[in-house]
């Protein structure tokens, strides 16, 4: 399997190059060295554990953009049953950086809302990167509707650099069609469960991003600007770009100290893009318990509730006048 | 001292040399869009608006409400709600002494200010931004007043304005400030629900996280003569895209041709417009049908609603 290493990653990639190397000259000369084949494998084990247990917000960061990570479709296919996508606003176009549809999670109708980005050039370049223009925060408010009519609960599966900045975008109304995302999801009669899978980037990431839950992978991260974009505002140069990623807290770990999120779901050793099967169980295990948990509550407590989260947001202080 | 001043008789030298010549501060203002010279005095008088060339120049959150209510009858809201620094956020300047240079420039304690007021004798509650406040940008504060704003409105049953003047989120607080934006548009729906008017005045700029959220939510969206309005700020497209950006583009009258916003309107006429369309909703609002007219099926909150306004509006018979 082609992992393709990070930078970070390299002590490890060199050491698994040795073992392919050496499995050749096995299978080559037919002579048994499975000992130092086997040696080398714990090595390279212990090295990436030793790597993971200390990882920087910054390679983080690399980790939720890593071109192996599972997508929305890869959820899709792992975790769901009889997926039939939706297409299209009604009004415009129907974007593919954003995907929705119908599906059965354990049985249970649901419909799934996903950004979606590609794998090969012609690929991502199909999907804009996950780009979402208006049309697609559009396509996705008119599927949560149809959600909202038919009792189904809602599952937003997020990864995205941000709202696509284009001319185009701009002039179809990008700002309100996010807006008027963020307006309905606040009073969907539906249970939301919201999951960073990847890049959570900004206002784009948020417009399928209000809801009952919000759940974070492991090492998918979630912020207001990208850390290049920070960095190059706040320090004038994008070189700064860990320093911002430092500085935001963008890591689900950080995000759940500040008490922004109900639940990090952890990820194989490595990183979800290792080993699809074991993140994505772990994420089917986490949404049907919070599905559970919401399907207990009659819709206008789940309003409430979702109502009073939604103010909570926020650190100040306040002094009483006398 | 040249050589033609150590001619000329001590005592003319001092005054001279003392007198320099001086304009006091604060008396004139270059326009920025037409490089006039204009007398304050004037200026104020025109709504600082150019009177040569209707450039409608940025002002503060607190001169905008001055010109736009009653002088009877203004209220803060939420005045004791401050900024604090929860995740001891420093880039080149730590953002808690950010805060404490923009409390000394601009006498705010933080990018919104929201009154209760009358405007032409109506009840309203109105927000204003302030650009000269960390760039107008919405952290938790400019969250929770603009709901405390709501509230109130709520309240009263009385119409929510809000001037906006923002570059965005406000990265300081990362992921509370993007989630300001949830916050505010989820209290909008309360206004919506009960049919109160919510009307969105969007000065110059009005951009990212504060466009894509309570700017473009209002029952009616207005703007400012050539307000930059929109969501990606026009570098950020020009790179992305490699293209020359359209004349006007992400202008008020380029929003306004792309359905974006419901009109333009002159800040010199802004309370005459707004509460003749203030005026025409509320007729509305307060006509709702009364519990009694229709049968039983229509629940207590609307003769509960009935009997509120009625209180607040005695003269209109409802």
């Amino acid at each position: 399997m082609d992992l393709k290493f990070l930078d970070f990653e390299q002590p490890i990639a060199e050491l698994e190059a040795k073992i392919e190397e050496l499995r050749n000259v096995e299978f080559d000369n037919d002579i048994n060295i499975s000992d130092a084949i086997k040696q080398l494998e714990d090595k390279s084990l212990q090295l990436t554990e030793s790597i993971f247990s200390n990882l920087s917000d910054w390679q983080i960061s690399q980790l939720s953009r890593h071109p192996g990570r599972p997508y929305t479709l890869d959820y899709v296919e792992h975790i769901f049953t009889d997926f039939h996508q939706l297409h299209g606003d009604r009004a415009y176009a129907d974007d593919p950086a954003i995907v929705c549809g119908l599906a059965r999670l354990d049985g249970q109708p649901v419909m799934v809302i996903g950004h979606q980005k590609g794998r090969d050039t012609k690929e991502k370049i199909y999907r804009n990167f996950g780009m979402p223009r208006p049309e697609g925060y559009r396509k996705a408010l008119r599927i949560m509707k149809m959600a909202e009519r038919f009792h189904l609960p809602v599952i937003c599966l997020i990864d995205t650099p941000g709202a696509y900045p284009g001319i185009g975008a701009e002039e179809r109304g990008q700002s309100e069609a996010i807006a008027r995302n963020l307006f309905e999801m606040a009073r969907l009669k539906t249970p939301i469960i919201c999951t960073i899978i990847g890049e959570g980037g900004s206002g784009g990431a948020l417009a399928i991003g209000v809801g009952d839950r919000l759940i974070m992978l492991e090492y998918s991260t979630y912020s207001v600007i990208s850390p290049e974009g920070c960095a190059s505002i706040l320090w004038k140069s994008a070189d700064k770009s860990q320093l911002a990623a430092e500085a935001m807290g963008i890591t689900s770990d950080r995000i759940r100290e500040l008490g922004l999120l109900d639940e990090v779901v952890r990820e194989p050793l490595g990183g979800g893009h290792r080993n699809f099967k074991s993140i994505t169980l772990n994420l089917k295990e986490a949404l049907l318990r919070h599905l559970a948990d919401l399907k207990q509550l009659s819709i206008d407590d789940v309003l409430d509730r979702r109502y009073q989260r939604l103010l909570s947001f926020g650190a100040f202080t306040e002094e009483m006048t006398k | 001292m040249s050589w033609f001043k150590k001619l000329v008789p001590s005592t003319i030298r001092t005054e001279a040399s003392n007198k320099k010549v001086t304009v006091p501060e604060g008396l004139w203002s270059k326009c920025p869009n037409c490089n006039a010279i204009l007398y304050n005095s004037e200026l104020e008088k025109n709504y600082s608006v150019c009177p040569k060339c209707e450039h409608h120049m940025r002002i503060s959150a607190r001169t905008r409400l001055a010109m736009f209510l009653d002088e009877e009858g203004r209220e803060e809201i939420g005045k004791n709600i401050k900024p604090t620094d929860p995740l001891k956020f420093k880039d080149s300047k730590k953002y808690k002494d950010r805060i404490s240079q923009a409390q000394k420039q601009t006498k705010e304690h933080d990018a919104l200010v929201v009154m209760k007021g009358q405007l032409e004798g109506q009840t309203i509650v109105a927000a204003a931004f302030d650009f000269s406040f960390m760039g107008g940008s919405m952290g938790s504060v400019v969250g929770e007043r603009f709901v405390r704003g709501v509230n109130k409105s709520l309240e009263l049953g009385a119409p929510f304005i809000v001037f906006t003047a923002s570059g965005g989120a406000r990265m300081q607080e990362s992921l509370y400030s993007l989630f300001q934006m949830a916050k505010t548009s989820a209290a909008l729906t309360k206004l919506s629900e009960r049919g109160i008017p919510y009307i969105s005045f969007m000065t110059d700029p009005t951009m990212g996280g504060v466009s894509a959220s309570l700017a473009m939510l209002g029952d009616i969206n207005v703007a400012e003569p050539n307000a930059l309005i929109g969501f990606a700020g026009p570098r950020v497209i020009e790179q992305t895209v490699r293209e020359k950006l359209p004349e006007g583009f992400q202008r008020s009258e380029f929003l306004r041709e792309h359905g974006a916003i419901d009109m333009i309107i002159d800040r010199r006429e802004m309370r005459n417009k707004i509460s003749s369309i203030l005026a025409l909703l509320m007729a509305g609002f307060l006509n709702k049908p009364k519990a009694t007219d229709i049968s039983q099926t229509i629940d207590d909150e609307y003769a509960l609603e009935a009997e509120n306004t009625a209180e607040l509006y005695p003269d209109d018979g409802v």
